[in-house]
């Protein structure tokens, strides 16, 4: 029972990083119906800006206050995350709008390849580890001498997804952006002709999406305490893998998919094995997509000539 | 800018202003990954350097090609499209066209002679081993992808799969039962198409994007098991010692009934180099001339219908998972003989050779040479591989760049550049097979409208 407890709270926590990532590929999909494989990488670029910005105000200025610092990386990594998501869309995705179906992804590939790449030749290939950021955790109850704890990081992931999700929501269903983005999402032609700037309803997409993943990347870094440039592979493809589960293009769906994500992972690996976690949310993505592709919350996929 | 490139006009203060924004747009980007230098120091933590220098030189660099492109290249370009297409080029292209592929092949034969003559036994085995069989093993694949990606149109990112069952499979039974080479590349390459088709059948369903992320999942399933069952695969640490591929029975080695003593040669490791050069040589145009008769038998039509539109197909009475899995199979098949040839040619395989990255490479091959194109997947093959091999010689960028400048790291930096690169540019590839031959006017690429590709 406490054993189980435990492996639930770390579930969820890795379940809300997935969450905020699932965010951005759903949303893609959704807007241009296009699998953005880079937003992988852009989640790694996200966590090594807030590695840096971390670096300079903690080694340069001397913030002493975790909780200071900790927002401003935050804002700082959504900050140059989303100006890198709106180059990156500016250059490899938009002049192949219209193109064949499978081009967009084939470039998204390429800017992975080179995301990942780029960072491994401009900070080196090691792993970069920062001494713990956070330290220190709340005993829920203690039994049998195993004490189920719920620290002072996962309460943050929890409490800035929680708080960034109700923003989120807000953005999408009351906002003017967020109107614009769900008639895009319907109909692209027929919202242009209503007045809707459809090029930059689609870079702002890809700007909140970065700024999504730029939240879970720093608190990642958080987590964790180290990244490297190849980090961004592996949660990418889970994350991928909560967005269909959920019903790729539903918003809900993402976060649920991604929950539901964390928690097989994390109780795969506690009670059968360690070794084959990565294999049980691969097998979860081939098993959605063989026997219910609409995912949990998505519409099913209408093929129309 | 935008009135300046439609008119063919140059338009300066336009294109400073749009040149001025490129820098900034690429300082803000560039700032926190290029200006600041994450390290350990002597403690091992953490420390940041700056890199002013090199960062305002890369966003000078960009903001004056983004200046130039504005202010020559794009009034340049706008002029030349209307300009009518002479037709000289076309007929210099028809003779290049037509004695292409027999001057190459022509030369694959003689080269490793010619490598011989010029570079001696030591150089030549590097120039053989390094150039030769690693490119052609590299251009087998992309064919081998090609009849998946570029003839029925359907996107496998979990290639390398194959290609790793291919040479387990070899490894393995070679190995256990001490078969030879030739009775397992068959066998391999059967095995590995039975993957395929195991692998191909729940999921050629599927919309071609769900299709290529499936197929990655697999791929890195695959992957994981080799790692992880480390009773029969041995984990990281890999398989060693896997029997080299013998001459009709006769070993490459210095024994005296070795190749070199059966034949009354002094001993040399470049016979064996020169056999797997040949070998490889041969499968490699075993891959080609199948794929090139089966596009005229009806199952390759039929790929190729698929690809342009799966709907119509179907209209018309095609199965369409049959034949998505005969081109997934087909492929894997192919995939499976190249691996039992690369186990036999390191005799060593470990999980490391069959990441992502690998089916990365090889599907930038089939995409960058033009999907569809055989020629096509030769040059970027050459290109790709061959470029990364040049890239270890060059020496003389270290006296540039300081003596820690590794050119090799930017290989697979500049393969996901020119992915985007080509998508952007030529989508349909290096070599375009379905460029179009007559057109009015101007030289435009056909609408991605009329031939709808990739709807599997």
């Amino acid at each position: 029972m406490e054993y189980f407890v435990q492996q639930l709270i770390n579930g969820i926590t890795l379940g809300s990083i997935y969450g905020l990532i699932a965010i951005g590929y759903t949303m893609v999909f959704g807007i241009i119906g296009m699998v953005n494989f880079a937003h992988g990488d852009v989640f790694m670029v996200s966590a090594f800006i807030a590695l840096i910005a971390f670096l300079i105000l903690t080694t340069w200025l001397g913030i002493t206050s975790i909780a200071l610092a900790l927002f401003i990386v935050l804002v700082v990594a959504m900050l140059f995350t989303s100006l890198v998501n709106w180059v990156i869309e500016r250059i490899a995705y938009r002049p192949l709008r219209g193109s064949f179906r499978l081009a967009p992804l084939i470039s998204a590939i390429g800017m992975s390849i080179f995301l990942s790449n780029f960072v491994q030749v401009t900070q080196g290939p090691r792993n970069k580890s920062i001494p713990p950021m956070v330290q220190g955790e709340f005993v829920l109850f203690n039994q049998n001498n195993f004490p189920v704890t719920l620290s002072y990081k996962q309460l943050i992931i929890w409490g800035v997804t929680a708080v960034l999700l109700l923003a989120f929501w807000y953005l999408v269903a009351k906002t003017r952006l967020g109107r614009a983005q769900r008639a895009c999402e319907q109909d692209q032609k027929m919202a242009a002709l209503v007045g809707v700037d459809v090029d930059r309803t689609i870079s702002m997409t890809f700007v909140i999406a970065a700024a999504l993943a730029a939240v879970a990347g720093t608190m990642y870094l958080m987590y964790y305490g180290v990244v490297t440039f190849s980090d961004g592979f592996v949660p990418g493809v889970k994350a991928f893998t909560a967005a269909v589960l959920g019903g790729i293009g539903s918003l809900p769906g993402a976060v649920v998919g991604g929950l539901l994500i964390g928690l097989i992972e994390t109780f795969w690996s506690a009670y059968f094995s360690i070794d084959y976690k990565d294999v049980a949310a691969f097998s979860v993505l081939a098993i959605t997509l063989i026997f219910l592709p609409q995912g949990l919350f998505g519409r099913p996929d209408v093929e129309k000539v | 800018m935008a009135s300046g490139a439609q008119s063919g006009r140059v338009d300066m203060t336009g294109a400073l202003r749009d040149a001025g924004f490129t820098g900034l747009v690429a300082f803000g980007v560039l700032l926190p990954l290029i200006g600041f230098l994450t390290g350990v120091d002597g403690s091992n933590q953490l420390v940041l350097t700056t890199r002013w220098p090199l960062l305002l030189a890369i966003v000078a660099v960009v903001a004056v090609c983004r200046f130039l492109y504005c202010f020559a290249i794009m009034p340049w370009l706008a002029r030349r499209a209307q300009q009518p297409i002479r037709a000289a080029s076309q007929a210099w292209r028809g003779i290049v066209a037509n004695w292409f592929v027999p001057f190459g092949i022509a030369f694959l034969i003689i080269y490793p002679v010619i490598v011989y003559l010029t570079a001696g036994t030591s150089g030549g085995q590097k120039w053989i081993d390094n150039f030769g069989i690693q490119i052609l093993i590299y251009v087998m694949l992309g064919w081998g992808l090609n009849i998946v990606v570029g003839l029925a149109g359907l996107l496998d990112l979990g290639y390398v799969a194959f290609y790793a069952v291919g040479a387990y499979s070899y490894a393995l039974l070679a190995k256990t039962f001490g078969l030879t080479f030739w009775i397992l590349l068959p066998l391999a390459g059967m095995l590995s198409s039975f993957w395929g088709i195991l692998l191909g059948f729940p999921v050629l369903r599927l919309r071609g994007d769900y299709l290529a992320i499936v197929t990655l999942a697999f791929g890195e399933i695959i992957r994981l098991i080799l790692i992880n069952w480390t009773a029969l695969t041995n984990g990281y640490a890999g398989i060693t010692g896997i029997p080299r591929p013998t001459f009709f029975g006769i070993p490459f080695n210095a024994n005296d009934d070795g190749f070199a003593a059966t034949f009354g040669l002094p001993f040399s490791p470049l016979y064996r180099v020169i056999f797997l050069y040949y070998l490889i040589l041969a499968l490699a145009l075993l891959t080609c001339f199948v794929t090139v008769r089966l596009r005229r038998l009806p199952i390759g039509r039929a790929w190729e219908a698929l690809r342009e539109d799966e709907i119509a197909c179907r209209s018309l009475g095609i199965n369409t998972t049959n034949t998505k899995l005969t081109a997934f199979a087909m492929g894997a098949m192919f995939a499976g003989f190249a691996g039992s040839f690369f186990a036999a040619r390191e005799a060593f395989i470990s999980p490391e050779s069959f990441t992502f990255i690998e089916s990365a490479t090889i599907l930038a091959i089939v995409v960058l040479g033009g999907m569809g194109s055989q020629v096509g997947v030769v040059i970027a093959a050459i290109a790709m591989i061959g470029g990364t091999e040049i890239l270890r010689e060059l020496d003389f960028l270290k006296s540039i760049f300081g003596p820690t400048f590794d050119p090799t790291q930017y290989r697979m930096l500049l393969f996901g550049f020119a992915m985007v690169a080509i998508m952007i540019w030529r989508p349909r590839g290096l070599i375009s097979t379905r460029e179009p031959s007559v057109f009015l006017k101007r030289r435009k690429t056909i609408a991605a409208d009329l031939v709808k590709q990739g709807r599997g």
